[in-house]
């Protein structure tokens, strides 16, 4: 990634090398984190709970020293900083906010650390609230708010102090479904009309798929994958990360040639090589993706399970002798109806073995 | 609310040894006893208005005062090291503070007697080196050092219980926004563990303040505070009138007290001590 005018380095605001983390010298929770996160980038830490998403924030934040490794932030070695010191701000997960103090003093708390002058520090906590909608709002006690202006408050708190880089610890968790979506949106567009990276963990898939720039997929410790949301959703790299990202079709299968593949005793053309003629695959297939024809049509044939309907689309288990595939279709077709079923080529896709 | 029955035997119980009582003791305070019966008269409150008494009432208040002090500078720090998450061996320090207090209060201030005795404890010791006996009872120190030693607890467990109810997170959250550690304690912290102060000091001054058994016996036969005042009315003046006068001031400045605490822990919290 090197940009006109600046090298690869300056592009880099924070490096992870060799991160490791263990607990009482048993409990490893990270094993050699490798990571760059660039400036002025949206990425998601996503994973599972546990699977070290955000220990790894608290390193970045200083809040948890790595067993092993270096934290670098502009290419200097931060590791040793406490958190004071970090040019980093964080957004908790439960907010944290102040009860003992009013919105405004909430906000201003870095400021006044910080030694600002009285009127700058009224004009920022002002312009803090606008950005977060929340204006006029200076003098209520911030136990009087709702979950969702209480969440406002603390990134307006992180904000105001104009970081280089804000932490968010699965800032969204505890709002219902509605408020968090409104609430993405508006993350969001903070994010592109400050120009501040943001760093944000979570373990909602849907979340990092829409607002993400980097992803960043996480299992048991181990980086999974960091790609584009597109690049995650589509081309993920092993059955866990299709699993994670959005529903999907598991199913074993045996690589026969390059770009075919055998799973449910039918061959399949496919967009994959570089296979061992013969090799045990894993084949993952999108809902979406899965054709059905009420003829015989299609490849594979099954009898509708059971139908849900989820809204935008109906949600059917078809099964076949072999499988049972979850498929996503806008039409309905009846329960216990004989259909076919089928996959275009560059819907299916070859992972190699996991191995456990 | 179905179930009201239940708490009539305490009620009645409240009615009997609480409320009857106190009935008695306002009307003996309003009355003086003449060959008549009884009259209602203020010459009680009067009596009580003598240079003399508010002496006494002054020293209670003061030495209350510097107990509660004494406890809230020892306390508080006490408090802090207990609820820090670094104490690994919290639960034995806890035993050991809490020890004493099963322990008969009477007996452990006796316990100081022999301790601070001319021939006592410390002065054997202080002799070896060939210091002179120091007369360390019957005096202002000797009472205030029961009152710290007896009372010291009641100002430990309530800060130590808001502290631990501190969220770790808002710890980190200061430091997040720039706080070292000396800010974050006099910034978060400390604000934040207000009411468990607050309580822990009403829970000092208040039986420091009516205490007359400490008086007694660490501060010698002729040492008088305000409890000491109203127990000689009872027990060998037998002027029950100007006693009951005494103990209403007094309930009335506790009540005060108490009143101008619960307006700063506004939060009703800690108080609970277990």
């Amino acid at each position: 990634m090197i940009s006109k005018g600046g090298n690869a380095v300056a592009e880099h605001i924070i490096e992870l090398v060799d991160i490791s983390k263990t607990y009482d010298s048993t409990t490893e929770v990270l094993k050699t984190i490798n990571l760059y996160i660039r400036k002025n980038e949206f990425l998601t830490l996503l994973g599972p709970s546990g699977c070290g998403k955000t220990t790894t924030l608290r390193i970045i934040g200083g809040f948890e020293q790595p067993t092993t490794g270096k934290v670098l932030f502009e290419g200097k070695d931060i590791t040793s900083l406490p958190p004071y010191k970090r040019r980093v701000n964080t957004v908790f997960q439960k907010y944290a906010l102040f009860s003992h103090l009013n919105v405004e003093e909430n906000i201003a708390f870095g400021l006044k650390i910080k030694k600002v002058d009285k009127d700058t520090i009224k004009e920022k906590v002002r312009s803090a609230l606008k950005l977060v909608n929340l204006e006029g709002y200076e003098k209520r006690s911030v136990d009087s708010l709702s979950g969702g202006q209480q969440q406002r408050i603390a990134i307006a708190r992180a904000l105001v102090n104009e970081p280089d880089v804000l932490l968010l610890d699965e800032p969204l968790g505890a709002l219902d479904l509605k408020l968090r979506q409104d609430m993405q949106v508006e993350l969001k567009r903070m994010q592109k009309q400050l120009g501040i990276t943001f760093i944000y963990v979570t373990h909602d898939q849907e979340e990092a798929l829409t607002m993400s720039d980097t992803i960043v997929v996480m299992k048991d410790g181990i980086i999974q994958q960091i790609g584009t949301p597109e690049d995650i959703y589509n081309e993920p790299k092993n059955a866990f990360v299709a699993d994670f990202i959005g529903e999907s079709n598991i199913l074993s299968g045996i690589m026969k040639q390059d770009f075919l593949v055998e799973f449910c005793n039918h061959k399949f053309d496919c967009v994959d090589k570089g296979f061992e003629i013969n090799e045990p695959v894993d084949v993952v297939i999108r809902p979406e993706d899965i054709e059905i024809f009420s003829n015989d049509s299609g490849k594979l044939e099954g009898i509708v399970e059971s139908i849900t309907f989820k809204g935008v689309h109906y949600e059917m288990i078809i099964k076949t002798d072999s499988f049972s595939f979850m498929a996503h279709n806008t039409n309905m077709y009846p329960q216990n109806s004989k259909v076919t079923i089928d996959v275009a080529p560059e819907n299916i896709h070859i992972m190699k073995k996991a191995v456990n | 609310m179905k179930r009201r029955f239940l708490a009539y035997p305490y009620f009645i119980w409240m009615i009997i040894f609480i409320v009857v009582p106190l009935i008695l003791v306002l009307f003996y305070s309003l009355t003086i006893s003449t060959e008549n019966g009884f009259v209602f008269t203020l010459d009680n409150f009067k009596t009580f208005l003598q240079p003399i008494y508010l002496k006494v009432l002054w020293r209670s208040l003061s030495l209350a005062g510097i107990s509660t002090l004494i406890c809230l500078i020892l306390g508080y720090p006490t408090a802090l090291i207990l609820a820090s998450r670094q104490m690994s061996k919290k639960s034995f320090l806890m035993f050991l503070f809490v020890l004493p207090m099963w322990m008969n209060f009477l007996l452990r201030t006796y316990a100081w007697l022999t301790l601070l005795e001319k021939n006592g404890f410390i002065n054997t010791i202080l002799s070896f080196f060939g210091i002179e006996p120091i007369q360390l009872l019957y005096n202002d120190g000797a009472v205030i050092l029961g009152m710290v030693y007896n009372f010291l607890p009641f100002m430990v467990l309530p800060i130590y219980s808001v502290l631990k109810k501190i969220n770790h997170s808002v710890i980190e959250a200061a430091e997040d926004l720039g706080a070292n550690q000396y800010i974050v304690f006099r910034k978060v912290i400390f604000p934040l563990s207000l009411p468990g102060v607050f309580s822990g000091i009403s829970m000092v001054f208040m039986p420091a303040v009516t205490t007359f058994v400490i008086s007694r016996l660490l501060g010698g036969g002729q040492y008088m505070l305000i409890g000491n005042l109203i127990e000689r009315q009872f027990t060998s003046v037998y002027d029950w009138h100007f006693g009951s006068a005494v103990s209403i001031i007094m309930m009335i400045i506790i009540l005060i007290s108490m009143g101008v605490m619960s307006k700063y822990d506004n939060q009703q919290e800690g108080g609970g001590l277990w």
